[in-house]
């Protein structure tokens, strides 16, 4: 095996938490009772909530040895497709966590008009990067951004007076365009992209009509390409009277090189833990702002923060408008990490980033396409798509390659996504790792697929260093056990 | 810059590797009509330095990091939070780590989300919870289209009038679109929800009830189950602050069929309201129905206890429209610092601290009470209560603030006729002698 970081390390075992501890531990440091206790009618009164009692070293021990069973960004190369893993700045973090920020409260916003101004520059620096008009950080992730941008879709044809039903989406969507789509009432109607992994408008003229509301494209899209007919796509829908909805999933391909408006985008979504390098957290906090055009701005959801003489205000007096989607103003905390990692990179670096992140993704890909399929062979941009097909013969699966790039220290690309390729194995090595930590990752996938020439079981026992096997799924699935 | 680790040399090499000249020539198939003109207009970038000197500029336009106690919640609220929290969960391997769909190698989120489920359901008095939601507000949104899709035909949800007003306002855009009825229900002069007139059977899908409920008053919800199961509906109920529960009956314990609301207050900063944590519970007959992501137990092959994400047919990246929600990321991070903070308070320590702040609460109530206020609801409340304040208290207040007391929270800005009514939080940050020198400028 290729020497590399996936060497077995010293892994604790550690209970549940309520396997440990004892009743009256305590890792909590208890203020003082300084005023008289009161009396509580006895039939609101409820037992005492049933956790474990721990002490202050068993809390730390507990989730020191659990996080050391997590491979995050900051142990190694995680290129998982469509995810964006680049690297979280640590700066961000101290920022997001300034007492004057983490204090702000929520309906004290005179007190802190510092946040406003944040959020109000975030807006500007968001609108400057896509080439769009207007931007709402409310969506508090990627999913609720393009719920946001469909809520306002059908708010704009109430307007027009006539609701339509129908929306188009092509078969290489994420499985949130059609879900979100689906909310608020609208038809998916699936589209099948072309042999060479792209939209033909031809297939979009033969759906669109004055009853479908428009398209949901992601571009550049989950196959790594740039959809090179969007604005022959775009004429079209607008034609019928449509709108365009852009999944800004992929944007870190393409800043300071793609004007979204020009494109003839009319309201998209970023994913600010992916483009601009806030941490994923275990699957969240995440942020997904919705940035729109002119004719769609009075839709946006409430409160929007403005600028005013005085300095900046919140502004609800907006009839037009879909409503709130969030409690407050969105992860305001996640939020002020992309503020700081916009000023920390500049115009010039953002777009230097998004060139990077090509070349690094390019270059895995023609290193890697001897020794694996390539799903599309076309010029791509920050991930390239391959598949198992040439595995197939020796009975190995994406699942076992994936696996067993577990052992090596590695995490496994996206696998199985985008629907459209069987067996996908989609890599995304983003801009943030440099060239001999993907030299060694392609020398280790080389070595993988020579092993399952050879010694096809190792790879369908892999993975064999990690703390637990491969997990039987199933049984999670058939005999539920969600609470311990 | 220094979060690209590319050297002139290698970006040469790299790009004649794939027989490129120009890191544009990467670009050249992208149509000149949707290119980008110019440069982003943005600031330069700024050194670790400058950014740092930028939001210290900043400081004194954030001046609630200085003040000495703020007695303000209505849905997000201070508590002490353990240097262990910060410090556990600020660990690298659990903040940049994505979700785990490689359960082999994100053991320790798996097993801190089951952890956190577990707590959840026992706190709350449910079967079942899931992996959280964007927050309590969108947590209710969803819990109401779930007991919508659970009653099939029934179109009509009836909401009460004193869950949070920005809560009523997003379960209004999510619903709308469907065409779904929302019927408000009025209060008792207690500030309980009167449940005396509800839509018929045939209509009514959910009842919705916060307890505490806005105003701070704890809904009687051992009544409230039978009276909407009667009519043929299932009770929602959803909270702002958590900490109730250490000391108040668990809503699944009173009948409820979904519980959600926001977690913000179990070791989350308030960060202007977000990131916070929509927590979700249900009965495990309605599972295959509750949005979001789950983590359930497992084997491994050699037999040996994991954890994985599980019940994902539900979900939208295999069902796509027909999933339960579009929703896909989940507040990850801030569950998991819920857990490590309810894991340091354990069971006697939540209980302690939760009678602190019913207690503390309490004594500004009677004091305030004593000096000229008058409730605005005589319900029983928990850390939070509305009450009408004596003339001159806009004064009280302005001068209050000057002292670094932030005393409670207008409420004409929800509703012009609450007029002189303020909404009042204590919580165990705020020391007895904040609370006198509240109440004594308040008599003055």
């Amino acid at each position: 095996m290729t020497s590399g970081p996936g060497m077995s390390g010293l892994i604790l075992e550690e209970a549940l938490l309520w396997e440990k501890g004892k009743k009256g531990r305590s890792a909590f440091s208890m203020p003082q009772q300084d005023v008289p206790e009161a009396d509580l009618d006895a039939s609101l009164l409820g037992a005492a909530p049933d956790f474990p009692d721990l002490g202050e070293v068993d809390v730390v021990r507990h989730y020191t040895r659990l996080s050391q069973w997590n491979f995050g960004i900051d142990t190694g190369l995680y290129p998982l497709g469509s995810c964006t893993m680049k690297y979280n700045p640590k700066i961000n973090e101290r920022l997001a966590a300034t007492p004057g920020i983490a204090s702000a409260h929520p309906l004290l916003p005179e007190l802190s008009p510092g946040m406003l101004r944040i959020l109000f520059e975030l807006q500007q620096f968001l609108a400057a990067i896509t080439g769009m008009d207007a931007v709402s950080l409310q969506p508090a992730a990627g999913a609720q951004g393009e719920l946001t941008a469909m809520l306002m879709f059908a708010a704009y044809f109430r307007e027009q007076g006539g609701q339509r039903r129908r929306i188009l989406i092509p078969d290489t969507a994420h499985g949130t365009n059609p879900a979100s789509a689906a909310l608020c009432g609208f038809k998916p109607v699936p589209l099948r992209s072309g042999p060479d992994g792209i939209l033909d408008p031809a297939t979009v003229a033969a759906e669109m009509d004055e009853q479908t509301a428009g398209i949901m494209l992601t571009n550049p899209n989950t196959l790594g390409l740039f959809e090179e007919n969007i604005r022959a796509i775009t004429d079209i829908v607008h034609g019928a009277g449509g709108l365009v909805y852009g999944d800004g999933a992929n944007l870190n391909a393409v800043m300071g090189i793609v004007d979204f408006k020009r494109c003839g985008v009319d309201a998209m979504h970023l994913n600010l833990h992916k483009t601009f390098s806030t941490p994923h957290g275990g699957g969240g906090p995440g942020a997904g702002p919705v940035c729109v055009v002119k004719r769609l701005e009075p839709f946006l959801p409430v409160p929007r923060i403005v600028k005013t003489a005085q300095g900046y205000d919140l502004h609800s007096d907006a009839p037009a408008s879909i409503g709130r989607m969030h409690a407050f103003f969105g992860n305001v905390s996640v939020l002020v990490r992309a503020y700081g990692y916009i000023l920390s990179m500049g115009p010039q670096f953002l777009k230097k980033a998004s060139q990077l992140a090509v070349l690094n993704a390019v270059y895995v890909r023609e290193q890697l396409r001897d020794t694996l399929e390539l799903a599309y062979d076309r010029p791509s941009l920050h991930e390239s798509v391959f598949s198992d097909k040439r595995q197939h013969a020796f009975k190995v699966s994406t699942l076992d390659m994936a696996k067993r790039l577990i052992d090596h220290g590695y995490h496994p690309p996206t696998v199985y996504f985008p629907l459209v390729v069987p067996g996908a194995i989609m890599i995304e090595p983003t801009e943030t790792e440099c060239k001999e930590d993907l030299d060694r990752f392609i020398a280790v996938f080389k070595e993988i697929a020579r092993e399952a020439e050879t010694d096809g079981e190792r790879l369908r026992q892999a993975p064999t260093r990690t703390k637990v096997r491969r997990l039987d799924e199933t049984r999670a699935a058939r005999t539920p056990c969600l609470i311990g | 810059m220094r979060y690209l680790p590319h050297t002139p040399d290698e970006i040469e090499q790299m790009l004649a590797a794939v027989g490129k000249r120009q890191l544009d020539e990467l670009f050249a198939h992208i149509p000149e009509d949707c290119r980008y003109r110019g440069d982003i207009d943005l600031p330069d970038q700024l050194s670790e330095w400058d950014l740092l000197r930028r939001f210290q500029d900043l400081g004194p336009q954030l001046s609630l990091a200085s003040a000495r106690a703020v007695l303000v919640g209505g849905g997000s609220y201070y508590h002490f939070v353990p240097e262990i929290v910060r410090s556990l969960a600020g660990r690298s391997e659990f903040v940049t780590a994505y979700t785990p769909y490689q359960p082999e190698m994100a053991q320790g989120t798996l097993q801190a989300i089951f952890e956190y489920q577990t707590l959840t359901a026992r706190l709350l008095g449910m079967e079942v919870a899931n992996a959280s939601i964007y927050d309590g507000a969108s947590a209710l949104a969803e819990a109401l289209l779930m007991a919508l899709r659970l009653a099939r035909k029934k179109r009509t949800v009836a909401v009460s009038a004193a869950i949070h007003p920005h809560y009523r306002q997003v379960v209004r855009t999510y619903l709308e679109p469907g065409g779904f009825r929302i019927i408000e229900l009025p209060l008792d002069e207690t500030g309980r929800t009167d449940l005396t007139s509800l839509p018929p059977p045939d209509e009514l899908a959910a009842v919705a009830l916060q307890s505490p409920n806005f105003f701070g008053v704890i809904e009687d919800m051992v009544d409230a189950a039978p009276t909407v199961h009667d009519a043929g509906a299932l009770l929602v109920t959803c909270f702002t602050e958590p900490f109730a529960y250490g000391l108040l009956r668990s809503p699944g314990s009173c009948g409820a069929d979904i519980v959600c609301g926001e977690g913000q207050s179990f070791g989350i900063a308030p960060s202007l309201g977000g990131a916070g944590l929509g927590m979700f519970a249900c009965r495990m007959e309605h599972v295959r129905n509750m949005p979001g992501r789950v983590v359930g137990e497992t084997v491994d092959l050699d037999g040996k206890r994991g954890f994985v994400l599980t019940l994902s047919t539900r979900e939208q990246h295999i069902r796509r429209e027909k999933a339960t929600s579009n929703i896909c990321s989940n507040q990850g991070l801030c569950a998991l610092t819920a857990a490590v903070y309810m894991a340091s308070l354990g069971g006697t320590g939540l209980r302690r601290l939760a009678k602190l702040n019913y207690d503390k609460a309490a004594y500004l109530k009677n004091g305030l009470l004593a000096s000229g206020a008058r409730l605005l609801y005589r319900g029983p409340t928990f850390n939070e209560f509305a009450v009408r304040m004596p003339a001159g208290f806009k004064e009280q207040r302005r001068r209050l603030m000057e002292r670094g007391i932030v005393a409670g929270l207008p409420l004409d800005g929800f509703d012009p006729a609450l007029q002189d009514a303020y909404l009042f939080c204590v919580t165990e940050t705020v020391s007895r002698s904040i609370i006198d020198e509240l109440c004594k400028e308040v008599q003055s």
